[in-house]
């Protein structure tokens, strides 16, 4: 393999070369992987030829897996080992989990997030969206030939920190290199926003098979700004199909299930909502285990009214973001359908009710998601071709907030603030004398902490003895572009600092996910050092590349002892990607990273410089000759 | 150009109340073109790391120039003049009776499920706001009188409040 070619210092090593990157679009019922080839956003198809890639994740007793329709075959025979919409356990723990006594899993309640028992082992839900992510890493790099600079890979807008942690987590498990998590919404906005050379503002209702989100968008001159984010992270087509479900015991009142059943009426249930998309009326007939035959028939009527409280609640999510965004249905221009659950006829025609216009449907609701992650991903690899311009600007979905007094959350950050966003606040001891402090970091709209998601608890220690009231502890909270908090805290008033970074208590460390890779490779110890001594030096790479863009593009800006100085820095690290030893790669890099701090500075001033001297973002016009069109089906 | 310079440096706007918001819009999109981490997936660590305080530092910027009370709190800062609400609570009492009825009336309003009513209130303390918006205009750009802008935005604190009330009763009602 080709892991690096040697250039010129302050030469890149191949300016026009095409970096592979893809987006993932890691869904509840259906992930999938799609990139850009030739300026074409194109979902990459198994070799059957099958675009999607059912979630699902089959353990063996041999520790080996089965993932998509090959697991999704013994799902019936094998429940147990089998499981399906694990997006829905990410960063939950048990007593988040509606429905269940339905569920055919051995649960372990683990502190943070729940784990399930399997034939091969105990494993988090972290570690099975890792098979599924592996999966389509690996039909990527078959299919583009060659490994992956990077992907992005989409969460719905509506996930809290716990759960969009756990995705960066999962990916990270199975060898991917994170360019960004995006919002599922953002992303279809992107891909039908380029695709249609959209202006103005827009509303994308996002029904998948285990969450809703509805995220209201203005589109500016290549400028994707979220104004507002809501939904439920627990809401999805899912829950169409317990309904339907629930009515058949009702009608049928069979003999308690068992787990074999259960799953086998859930398929049933879901093969009838799919069909009542189509048809006035679906059959339902199953045989059970016990001997039973279950055989009805459910109109589309009794459907909907089954069904009709779910679209209500989609409906109150959607008119408070439009409350959120200040605005009224009738200023949004267009609302874009994504996700399979919105091709149900009645969920079009509430939303079409609500917003007083027929929904655009004109991009396939499975495949938007992901196109539009494929084509931010070729963006953010560096593969930008000249006119290809655009920018999200995205926010979050949830305030965030630390618990104060009498359980009480006191919000640092509000819902729906831009992202970066960083904002600090002021507390104080209550006890003479007191030395240390408890912070809880929670999310949540609610204003007791008990109704809100506990992100992370620590302590800020060695505070000097002051009177209650006199010290002043800051606590700053900063929220990165992948929507990911961290948290420090600080004494001012004595210049004592005790500092601390907290990461929130469902992500994993470095250490965890390192074990958890050194365990999936037992069989080969080797492999884990291998695979750290690869990172590095991909890492490295990545930073030779990333400088020596930098010099080509702005040597101005350094003399010509400065130039010197980063170009034998390169030149050394260069030198240590020849042997293999990690630790003198990675204090190469630290070298070089330090010797360009500088640069980066100069480098930025010139952008602010250049940004308000007038020059804009290319605009409309430059991106109705973009070649996106993204797949048709 | 560094961090530490104001937000309206920042976006080479005037130091004043009285602003364009087109302008604005149009400075913030440019400046976060720029500088957000989006344009440095690829870079190194240390642009990684500027480029997410810049755009934090745009972002906050953007949205405290964006909301005419934010925006007058921050001039009465940058001039040391904060506002201090938590320690000014003295109001006259003129203004605390008016108050008292504004909120006697949306109170009573919201529990006779008066919808008509709530949207009349609504239209009258929107007025209200305008005017008040414009004398605080006056004073901070017109004649720079600190002390008494900032009497001007404690008594506007109090009465976005309300609009946020009468706001909130709408909805509850709605639903």
């Amino acid at each position: 393999m080709a892991l690096f070619q040697i250039a010129e210092p302050g030469e890149s090593a191949a300016p026009h070369e095409h970096k592979l990157a893809v987006g993932i679009d890691l869904g509840t019922t259906n992930s999938l992987v799609a990139t850009v080839r030739s300026g074409l956003a194109m979902v990459l198809a198994d070799e059957h030829g099958r675009p999607l890639l059912p979630s699902i994740v089959r353990y063996l007793p041999d520790g080996t897996t089965e993932v998509g329709y090959a697991a999704e075959r013994h799902q019936a025979r094998d429940p147990h080992n089998t499981v399906v919409s694990v997006k829905r356990f990410m960063g939950r723990g048990l007593r988040d989990i509606a429905h269940i006594e339905a569920m055919p899993y051995d649960f372990v309640d683990t502190p943070g997030m729940l784990k399930l028992k399997t034939c091969a082992g105990v494993k988090s839900p972290v570690e099975i969206s890792a098979e599924i992510l592996k999966s389509l890493r690996l039909r990527a790099e078959a299919a583009l030939g060659g490994e992956l600079v990077g992907a992005v890979i989409t969460v719905p807008a509506y996930f809290d920190d716990a759960q969009r942690q756990a995705t960066k987590d999962a990916a990270r498990l199975a060898g991917l290199n994170v360019l960004r998590l995006i919002n599922e919404p953002t992303a279809a906005a992107v891909a039908y926003g380029l695709d249609n050379a959209a202006e103005g503002t827009y509303a994308v209702y996002d029904l998948g098979g285990g969450t809703f989100d509805i995220s209201i968008l203005r589109l500016t001159r290549g400028i994707f700004e979220v104004l507002a984010t809501g939904g439920d992270s627990a809401l999805g087509g899912d829950d169409f199909d317990h309904r339907v479900f629930c009515w058949t015991l009702e009608q049928a009142r069979p003999q308690p299930l068992s787990p074999n059943d259960a799953r086998l009426l859930m398929a049933k249930a879901r093969e009838a909502k799919e069909y009542l998309t189509t048809h006035a009326e679906a059959p339902m007939t199953a045989q059970l285990s016990t001997g039973e035959v279950i055989d009805l028939k459910l109109d589309v009527d009794t459907f909907a009214g089954i069904t009709q409280t779910l679209i209500a609640k989609t409906l109150q999510a959607v008119k408070k973001t439009l409350r959120d965004a200040g605005l009224k249905p009738e200023d949004i221009k267009g609302v874009v359908m994504v996700g399979g659950a919105t091709r149900m006829p009645q969920v079009q025609q509430a939303v079409g009710e609500l917003f007083g216009q027929q929904p655009l449907t004109n991009l396939d609701p499975d495949k938007v998601v992901a196109l539009g992650a494929a084509t931010q991903a070729n963006l953010l690899a560096g593969n930008r071709a000249s006119g290809d311009d655009w920018l999200l600007l995205d926010v979050i979905p949830l305030s965030l907030g630390l618990e104060t007094m009498g359980g009480l959350a006191e919000k640092v950050i509000p819902r729906n603030a831009t992202i970066p966003v960083a904002r600090a606040q002021e507390f104080t001891t209550f006890k003479d004398g007191q030395t240390a402090m408890a912070i809880h970091v929670v999310q949540g709209e609610r204003e007791l902490v008990e109704h809100c998601r506990s992100l992370a608890r620590f302590e800020l220690r060695g505070i000097p003895p002051m009177v209650a009231g006199a010290a002043r502890i800051r606590v700053t909270f900063q929220i990165d572009a992948d929507g990911l908090l961290s948290v420090s805290a600080r004494e001012q008033t004595t210049g004592v600092e005790a500092n601390i970074t907290v990461k929130p208590s469902y992500g994993l460390s470095d250490d965890e996910v390192t074990g958890m890779l050194k365990d999936s490779l037992a069989h080969a110890k080797d492999d884990a050092q291998r695979r750290a001594l690869k990172e590095a030096q991909v890492e490295a790479q990545r930073l030779i590349e990333a400088t020596s863009a930098a010099l080509a593009q702005d040597a101005h800006l350094l003399s010509a002892t400065e130039i010197a100085q980063i170009q034998a820095a390169i030149g050394k690290l260069q030198t240590t990607l020849l042997g293999d030893n990690r630790v003198q790669i990675n204090r190469a890099m630290d070298e070089l990273g330090r010797g360009t701090q500088e640069f980066a500075q100069r480098r930025m001033d010139q952008n602010i410089n250049r940004a308000l001297s007038g020059r804009t973002l290319e605009e409309l016009d430059a991106l109705g000759k973009m070649e996106n069109r993204g797949e048709k089906s | 150009m560094d961090l530490t310079a104001d937000y309206f440096s920042l976006f080479q706007l005037p130091r004043s109340f009285k602003i364009d918001m087109t302008e604005l819009d149009a400075r913030y999109r440019n400046v976060q073109a720029e500088v957000h981490p989006d344009r440095f997936a690829a870079a190194s660590e240390a642009e990684k790391r500027l480029s997410m305080q810049w755009a934090t530092q745009a972002n906050e910027a953007y949205r405290t120039l964006k909301k005419p009370l934010e925006r007058a709190k921050y001039l009465l800062h940058l001039a040391g003049h904060d506002v201090q609400a938590d320690k000014n609570t003295a109001m006259p009492a003129e203004f605390l009776m008016e108050q008292m009825e504004w909120r006697e009336a949306v109170a009573d309003a919201r529990a006779g499920g008066d919808h008509h009513e709530l949207e009349q209130l609504l239209e009258r303390l929107n007025t209200d706001l305008a005017a008040h918006y414009g004398e605080l205009a006056a004073l901070i750009d017109d004649v720079a009188d600190w002390p008494k802008a900032a009497e001007a935005v404690r008594r506007l604190m109090f009465m976005e409040r309300l609009l946020s009330e009468i706001e909130d009763a709408l909805v509850a009602l709605e639903e």
